[in-house]
């Protein structure tokens, strides 16, 4: 088995973090360098495992490059890593946008040394919870970024942002309030904390008399709140505009998902009868995200705050493929929380730069600015575009599959009809979307935004980072799909079998 | 007559009374601190060369040297070291008595021992009473009005306290005819299991006795003390009294209620209920009141009623697992080293900024991560550590003790405790907020001594290596869970 390159990926930035932090006497370049370095090699040996990854069909339903060691003896706890077709495309996602946040943290003046440890802290923890096949583990990973979140939304955000940390803060601890309390029932009926383990065994074994819905609805009030799913969305709307951007980046682009890889790795995976039992009341909700997530985002006037609400908007798709129970949404859900990420990270980075720039966030205030910021103007734009769906980018394909699946799936009657309400939220979002990049771009050029700058050699690099890789997953999504496939057969076939 | 398992209490007696000689002659009141420290030493070496051995009971089985006690032992030896270490910074304003507060700690620490080691009722009162004597002492060390008034209170709480305690174990006296632990189990045993639950004289007895410890361990509704006692004593005292004597409080009731009053288990059920309700109300309460606190030691006072309500979760898990597992005072004991080297970590960074700025008010914390970025970095991971949250140690003794609840059928309370924790978050958090964002008031640094700082980092160390890596604590704290009473 050679080589740990899960432990590296993981805690190589954890290492960059406490270096950053203790090592005496490191000057501002010096910090952006090290945790550019680090980052970097992250995703560099990330993008390794994608190439050497097995795609064969016999690596259907195994975890690869596996590590276990016995951690906690008492509680039967093990430090389990693993990655499979579900997870290793988020692992991806993460060291990618770990990688592109540095750069974008570039300019940050304001304690740039506490601020590189805190976010390499906190990519370490997102690497854990997507890598950890223990429970114990996933749930430690999953707390830890609460902190370096808190501290980066109060100490570098906007606008109300103590009052937004704190929110975010109390939100997600009192999902993870229940989330402890789902996992230690499910320690309790299976005396096992291995998420493989239990998912394989069934609960059939069980011999206890906690109903297994009770546990499923512990566990998924956390990942509700994280994914996040109406009515317990109202903590993103405030966290993602008063972060400062490479936060709101990170926060929109791999935070999410932890909810959305939650649901699918634990709820479905070990309560698939649960899941298809309360699937419409889920699919339901999945709507409400799409529809009344879009309608608010029309009605939005600050930049990033319309930003944020589309994100509740896109993970109602997200929602949606995974309680269709079919496996094409199943595999559109999880291609859709790749390109997600990456379409809305570059939202985010860019609406940064154009507040960095500009110096104005007010859509009322805003015009023409293609005139002044013709680079941005075009990044802008086709990352706008991406995000309706249209096609030849990564937004396309996942939406799509997302739809396909849930249109053609059998898991409960009438599917097709709330397909078609769903596909309503595209017009919607083009809605949103066109008239934002209007009235920021294109509408006649504003003098008083003469002379404001152009994206710089950094700023264009990650800008084509991103673009290169939406419009590489939106031409071939195979290139992705294959890999989810290998990870989602195996609960296809236990939701099958049901 | 055996004396060789009574060591440890004979070694911290004698370095007592050595310190208090010594204060008669020297002058530099330092080295009474450097003598305390090495008896404390000695006699933690004398407990460790005991520890996995064959349990021995001395003086007619009223002192037993069994895994639990040296635990105990071993960790109330630590908490006072550590206090003594940190008490360097704030001796200074004690200027005529440093020797008596030396020998108090000792002697107090040497009552806890005691209080864990004894399995016989007047023995358990005799050793609460040596330890809460020499604290009413401490406590009102600082002499100036709100010390006074805060060990008065103190002195005559647990007096009242005391005073019920004892009736309450006259009761059981009078209903078993017994006063050791393992005699009153064998009485109880003998008897049928209708009587023991029908009669009134042991369920009063029973609930008496809870009342007398609860003071100890400030529980729900014998806590109103602890906010005036914590924020009136001084700061080093606060620590220990939120740790070791807690500790101590925790230690003889498993005890108590493992050994004599664990059979039948109808009866064990009845008050395990007691305390899970108990609990449930504690944490509330504390958790809640503590939200508005503007003095930091009034806050953690607070905050340490809270903790005390997750402690009685696994007092309510002792009660319902069966007698021959070690899973409830197992988990109970992990959380009190986890939680003993928490709150020291925090008091110990408390002394030394509250000297500084000659404050305890959390608002004059504000901006001291610029003026002390390593005493705040203390603090603050021992503030995470309180609200439960990983890497610390706090998450994984309230996973533990959850778990073992859970087991045990209390997934209500489990429920109550976890989003007690998220109430416990917000004030936590706000002293984190003060310090990292704040501004600060001046741009002083703050001093603090070289003993302090070495307490400070074994503190947070021991809270970081716990909270990753536990397994061998756990495994200590579950061989050590088995009781003997003889």
């Amino acid at each position: 088995m050679g080589f740990n390159y899960l432990t590296t990926i993981i805690f190589l930035p954890a290492v960059g973090a406490l270096l950053v932090a203790f090592w005496p006497g490191l000057k501002d370049r010096q910090i952006k360098w090290i945790s550019a370095v680090v980052t970097f090699i992250s995703f560099a040996l990330s993008t390794y495992l994608f190439c050497i990854f097995d795609r064969s069909a016999a690596a259907t339903g195994t975890m690869q490059f596996e590590e276990k060691i016995s951690w906690i003896p008492a509680i039967n706890a093990y430090y389990h890593l693993g990655v499979d077709g579900l997870s290793l495309p988020l692992v991806i996602l993460m060291t990618f946008l770990g990688f592109l946040v540095i750069l974008i943290s570039w300019k940050i003046d304001l304690r740039p040394r506490e601020y590189f440890a805190w976010v390499l802290l906190l990519e370490m923890s997102i690497l854990g919870v997507f890598c950890s096949l223990d429970l114990l583990l996933f749930f430690l990973m999953w707390e830890i970024e609460v902190i370096p979140m808190y501290f980066l939304i109060s100490i570098w955000g906007t606008g109300r942002k103590e009052y937004s940390a704190i929110k975010y803060v109390i939100y997600t601890l009192f999902g993870s309030a229940f989330m402890v309390a789902g996992i230690l029932s499910l320690y309790f009926t299976t005396g096992s904390l291995d998420m493989i383990e239990i998912g394989q065994r069934g609960l059939a074994m069980v011999q206890s008399i906690m109903p297994v819905t009770g546990i499923f609805f512990l566990l998924i009030i956390g990942f509700a709140i994280k994914l996040p799913v109406f009515p317990l969305h109202t903590w993103l709307p405030d966290a993602h505009t008063d972060a400062p951007t490479a936060v709101s980046v990170i926060l929109a682009g791999a935070l999410l998902k932890m909810g959305g890889y939650g649901m699918i790795r634990i709820c479905v995976s070990i309560f698939p009868a649960v899941a298809r039992q309360y699937a419409l009341l889920f699919i339901i909700l999945a709507l409400i995200n799409i529809i009344y997530g879009a309608a608010i985002t029309l009605r939005q006037t600050d930049l990033k705050r319309l930003i944020a609400y589309s994100s509740v908007s896109h993970m109602g798709y997200v929602l949606l493929g995974i309680f269709a129970l079919s496996k094409v949404s199943l595999v559109g859900a999880s291609l859709q929380m790749f390109s997600h990420g990456v379409i809305t990270g570059l939202l985010f980075a860019m609406a940064g730069l154009v507040m960095h720039n500009v110096h104005e966030r007010d859509l009322r205030k805003l015009g023409g600015l293609a005139k002044q910021l013709p680079i941005m103007a075009v990044v802008f734009s086709v990352a706008g575009l991406a995000s309706l769906g249209l096609p030849t980018t990564a937004g396309f394909a996942a939406e799509f599959l997302v739809f396909l699946g849930s249109f053609s799936s059998t898991a409960i009657p009438g599917m097709s009809v709330y397909t078609v309400i769903a596909i309503i939220g595209v017009v919607l979002t083009a809605g949103y979307i066109l008239w934002m990049i209007q009235r920021v771009f294109y509408q006649p050029a504003i003098e008083q935004y003469d002379g404001v700058h152009d994206a710089d050699i950094l700023e264009r690099v990650y800008m084509f980072a991103f673009i290169a890789v939406i419009m590489l997953v939106g031409i071939y999504p195979a290139i992705l799909t294959n890999i989810i496939d290998i990870g989602i057969t195996p609960l296809v076939q236990l939701l099958g079998s049901l | 007559m055996n004396l060789m398992p009574f060591t440890p209490e004979l070694t911290l007696a004698a370095t007592a009374i050595i310190v208090i000689l010594l204060d008669l002659g020297i002058q530099r009141k330092r080295w009474l601190a450097v003598v305390s420290i090495i008896g404390i030493v000695v006699s933690g070496g004398f407990t460790l060369g005991m520890w996995g051995g064959t349990p021995a009971a001395i003086f007619n089985n009223m002192l037993v040297a069994d895994n639990f006690a040296l635990f105990f032992k071993l960790l109330f030896l630590g908490i006072a070291a550590l206090v003594i270490l940190s008490s360097n910074d704030y001796v200074a304003r004690f200027s005529r008595f440093q020797g008596e507060y030396y020998a108090l700690v000792l002697l107090s620490a040497l009552g806890m021992m005691l209080m864990a080691a004894t399995t016989e009722l007047i023995s358990i009162y005799i050793a609460l009473e040596l330890s809460s004597i020499a604290l009413y002492a401490l406590v009102g060390f600082l002499k100036d009005s709100k010390s006074t008034e805060a060990s008065l209170k103190y002195l005559l709480l647990g007096a009242l306290s005391s005073a019920v305690l004892l009736f309450g174990m006259a009761l059981v006296f009078g209903f078993t005819g017994k006063t050791q632990l393992g005699d009153i189990a064998r009485v109880l045993g003998a008897m049928s299991a209708q009587t023991v639950i029908a009669s009134p004289g042991l369920l009063l007895g029973m609930v008496l006795i809870t009342a007398g410890f609860g003071f100890k361990i400030a529980a729900i509704p014998f806590h109103m003390w602890v906010p005036d006692v914590y924020e009136g004593a001084p700061t080093p005292i606060t620590a220990y009294l939120s740790v070791a004597s807690k500790a101590a409080g925790f230690a003889v009731i498993l005890r108590v209620f493992h050994s004599a009053l664990g059979s039948p288990s109808l009866l064990s059920l009845d008050w395990a209920l007691m305390f899970a309700i108990l609990a449930a109300i504690g944490m509330f309460v504390g958790n809640i009141t503590a939200l508005p606190q503007g003095n930091i030691k009034r806050m953690l006072g607070y905050s340490s009623i809270a903790q005390a309500g997750y402690l009685m979760v696994g007092l309510a898990t002792m009660g319902l697992s069966p007698a021959t597992s070690a899973s409830g005072q197992s988990t109970v004991m992990f959380f009190l080293a986890g939680y003993a080297l928490t709150n020291l970590g925090a008091f110990i960074a408390i002394i030394a900024i509250s000297n500084k700025i000659n404050s305890d008010m959390i608002d004059d914390f504000s901006g001291m991560i610029k003026r002390a970025p390593l005493l705040t970095l203390g603090l603050s991971f021992c503030l995470i550590s309180l609200i439960g949250m990983p890497p610390a140690v706090g998450f994984m003794a309230k996973f533990y003790i959850f778990s073992g609840a859970v087991k045990q059928g209390l997934l209500w309370l489990v429920i109550i405790a976890v989003i007690n924790s998220v109430i416990s978050a917000y004030y936590y958090l706000r002293v984190v907020k003060v310090m990292w964002l704040g501004k600060p008031a001046s741009a002083e640094t703050v001093p603090s001594s070289y003993p302090l700082r070495v307490a400070l980092s074994l503190s947070c160390l021991g809270v970081l290596v716990l909270g990753i890596v536990p397994g061998l604590m756990m495994k200590i704290a579950e061989f050590a869970g088995k009781m003997f009473a003889f």
